[in-house]
């Protein structure tokens, strides 16, 4: 048997003799590797970018919000006003594996201060939203209790809020009118960032939950919260604590044991992993199709190493006439097919990660390129070109070298 | 003294089945070729004479009998085993010349080695010699279309020579070549025959061309009809 370098050497110079042929070949291989290589990078970015930015809001969080839970594309009702200021209270001091929860309330709104004015979101809360949020005010203090409790007319605002009404002013202190309501600036969030939709959060005014209910947002039923978000003691009571606000809320609300909950809890960690469930499967399904191209690539290799042992049949009995055994034969065109599917591969892996770093750059996409992913393509495509290039390889090995000779 | 047998065959018998038909290409055959031969077998077609140059080269087995190169029995050997034999011990020239194309003489006549064991730095020199050998040094860098139908025959000459065969086995060597050029073909076997003591066997329909070896083997319907040799000087 003759040395695989050797082998090499014959079978990339029969390859460059057909130079366009070879890279046709190779063109399904290439279009393959690169489907995988940029579904992989993509799929594991959106997954990355999913659990970061639910890991910054905090995977140890419930959501609890008015109406059942009516399932994906069911219609929820937000409308319906069952969660209180009070059940928020409750789930914080009753529940043992909870430790903070904050009722929200709020809506958009126009703020004004001097000429200046921008449009924000407002969130009537309680003093704990900070620690639910693990949120911490840069300069002066959150309202306190005493404020929710008597409806005061203070507000803690945003980063973003502070550079666009007040610039370099120091808002400490000044009066802005929300509504048209007057209210006094107590403090300034410090700086949080996007959260897991990318919306801007600094993009945000604290007020007294009841401040909103009562003198910004004032609804026929006072009392009544949009959501009371929960923060469990560690990510491990996650479900402890779910179930502690469950019970403790169908108790407030006098629920029969057998109705439906008038309320639904929403798990962090849930969503998390649904979410990248989806995305998962989405990744898994893309990467399929890129498979079968993949292997349409294979076969496309297998067709043309067919005609190549059939063009060459003279050529392989000269060689077998001067002394090559069958497994030299059956190397030369199975490393052929190799070289084929390895280069291809090879192609295919460039363009794929210059093609995910292209999208994440067009797109903004995040894209996570894996040695794994790599690794995992040029195996592949390894495999593909021993699979599909034995059956030729071997056909060739088969024949014999007096048809061979005087095959014309 | 007897010189080495190269080639020894007994009784030997070849039969190919064509559906039902059996055909007997070979009844029975014996003879024996000696180191230094320069040996023509002729005969119509249809003789025998193909099927016997492809059991001497190695490429066929006989149905039956037995066949000895250098006392070595070949006769029920693989095909990869025969591969072996092939490679180390004859050199084959064809009517269509049959070397590869896209490949300098040189690589060309290289080829043999890569097969046959021989160090990858030690092949440029042998090739080159065999190509002085064959009078072609100077064309060693052109590929086979460059060269005319003579040139290519010397280069599958020295294709031949290169491994140090024990015998070189021309099939119709000069089937494909005008009268010149097939005559200045005979001279160099006849002349590597004396010069360099090469055992040379050829088929041919061309007694013009069997005039140039020593002994003329004839067959016809798978038998030895004459077996004429030149009277030894």
């Amino acid at each position: 048997m003759i040395s695989i370098r050797e082998t090499a050497s014959i079978s990339f110079r029969a390859l460059m003799a057909n130079k366009m042929r070879s890279a046709l070949t190779m063109l399904g291989i290439i279009i393959g590797v690169t489907a995988v290589i940029m579904m992989f990078a993509i799929g594991s970015g959106a997954n990355r970018q999913i659990s970061e930015r639910f890991s910054s809001m905090g995977s140890n969080m419930l959501i609890v919000r008015p109406g059942a839970d009516q399932g994906p594309g069911g219609v929820r009702s937000g409308a319906v006003n069952t969660l209180t200021v009070e059940d928020a209270a409750a789930i914080s001091s009753e529940c043992p594996a909870v430790a903070y929860a904050a009722p929200t309330y709020g809506g958009g709104a126009q703020v004004v201060y001097g000429n200046q004015n921008w449009s924000t979101s407002i969130t009537g809360t309680t003093p704990d939203y900070l620690f639910v949020q693990e949120w911490t005010v840069a300069s002066g203090t959150i309202f306190t209790g005493q404020d929710v409790r008597s409806a005061t007319k203070v507000c803690v605002i945003g980063q973003t809020i502070a550079d666009n009404l007040f610039g370099n002013e120091d808002p400490l202190g000044k009066t802005i009118r929300v509504r048209n309501v007057p209210m006094i600036v107590v403090g300034v969030l410090g700086e949080i960032g996007a959260n897991a939709m990318g919306r801007d959060q600094d993009d945000v005014i604290l007020v007294p939950v009841t401040t909103a209910q009562r003198r910004l947002f004032s609804t026929s039923r006072t009392g009544s919260v949009s959501t009371i978000m929960v923060k469990a003691r560690s990510a491990e009571l996650l479900d402890a604590a779910q179930k502690q606000v469950e019970s403790l809320l169908r108790m407030r609300h006098r629920i029969r044991p057998g109705n439906e909950d008038d309320f639904s809890v929403r798990n962090m960690a849930q969503m998390v992993e649904n979410a990248k469930a989806a995305t998962r499967t989405m990744t898994l399904l893309l990467t399929a199709v890129a498979g079968v191209s993949l292997l349409v690539g294979g076969i496309g290799i297998m067709n043309i190493m067919l005609v190549s042992v059939t063009e060459r049949i003279r050529e392989i009995g000269i060689r077998m006439a001067l002394g090559a055994k069958k497994v030299d034969i059956r190397l030369q065109f199975l490393v052929e097919a190799l070289i084929l599917s390895l280069v291809g591969g090879t192609t295919g892996i460039l363009l794929g990660t210059g093609g995910a770093m292209a999208v994440s750059g067009a797109f903004g996409w995040a894209v996570e390129i894996s040695p794994f992913s790599i690794v995992l393509a040029f195996g592949f495509s390894g495999l593909v070109g021993i699979f599909f290039g034995y059956y030729p390889a071997w056909k060739a090995s088969l024949l014999n070298p007096i048809d061979a000779l005087r095959y014309e | 003294m007897a010189a080495r047998q190269v080639v020894k065959i007994e009784n030997v018998s070849k039969i190919y089945s064509l559906g039902d038909v059996q055909v007997e290409a070979l009844k029975n055959v014996s003879f024996s070729v000696e180191e230094g031969e320069f040996l023509s077998v002729m005969g119509a077609s249809g003789s025998g004479k193909s099927t016997l140059m492809n059991i001497i080269g190695c490429l066929d087995t006989p149905t039956s009998g037995d066949y000895f190169i250098e006392g070595r029995n070949v006769s029920g050997l693989s095909g990869d085993e025969l591969a072996d034999i092939r490679k180390h011990k004859i050199g084959f020239v064809f009517q269509g010349f049959n070397l590869l194309p896209r490949m300098s003489a040189l690589e060309n006549v290289k080829l043999p080695m890569l097969y046959n064991g021989v160090k990858p730095h030690d092949r440029e020199g042998k090739a080159m010699e065999a190509l002085e050998m064959v009078g072609l040094a100077d064309r060693a860098h052109h590929q086979p279309q460059q060269l005319s139908g003579g040139q290519q025959q010397r280069v599958a000459i020295a294709r031949a020579l290169v491994n140090d065969a024990s015998m070189i086995l021309a099939d119709e060597p000069t089937g494909n070549l005008d009268s010149r050029t097939s005559l200045d073909i005979m001279e160099l076997f006849a002349e590597l025959n004396r010069k360099l003591g090469r055992t040379v066997i050829q088929v041919t329909h061309e007694p013009e061309m069997a005039s140039f070896s020593r002994r003329i083997l004839t067959f016809r319907d798978g038998a030895i009809l004459k077996d004429e040799r030149e009277s030894q000087v």
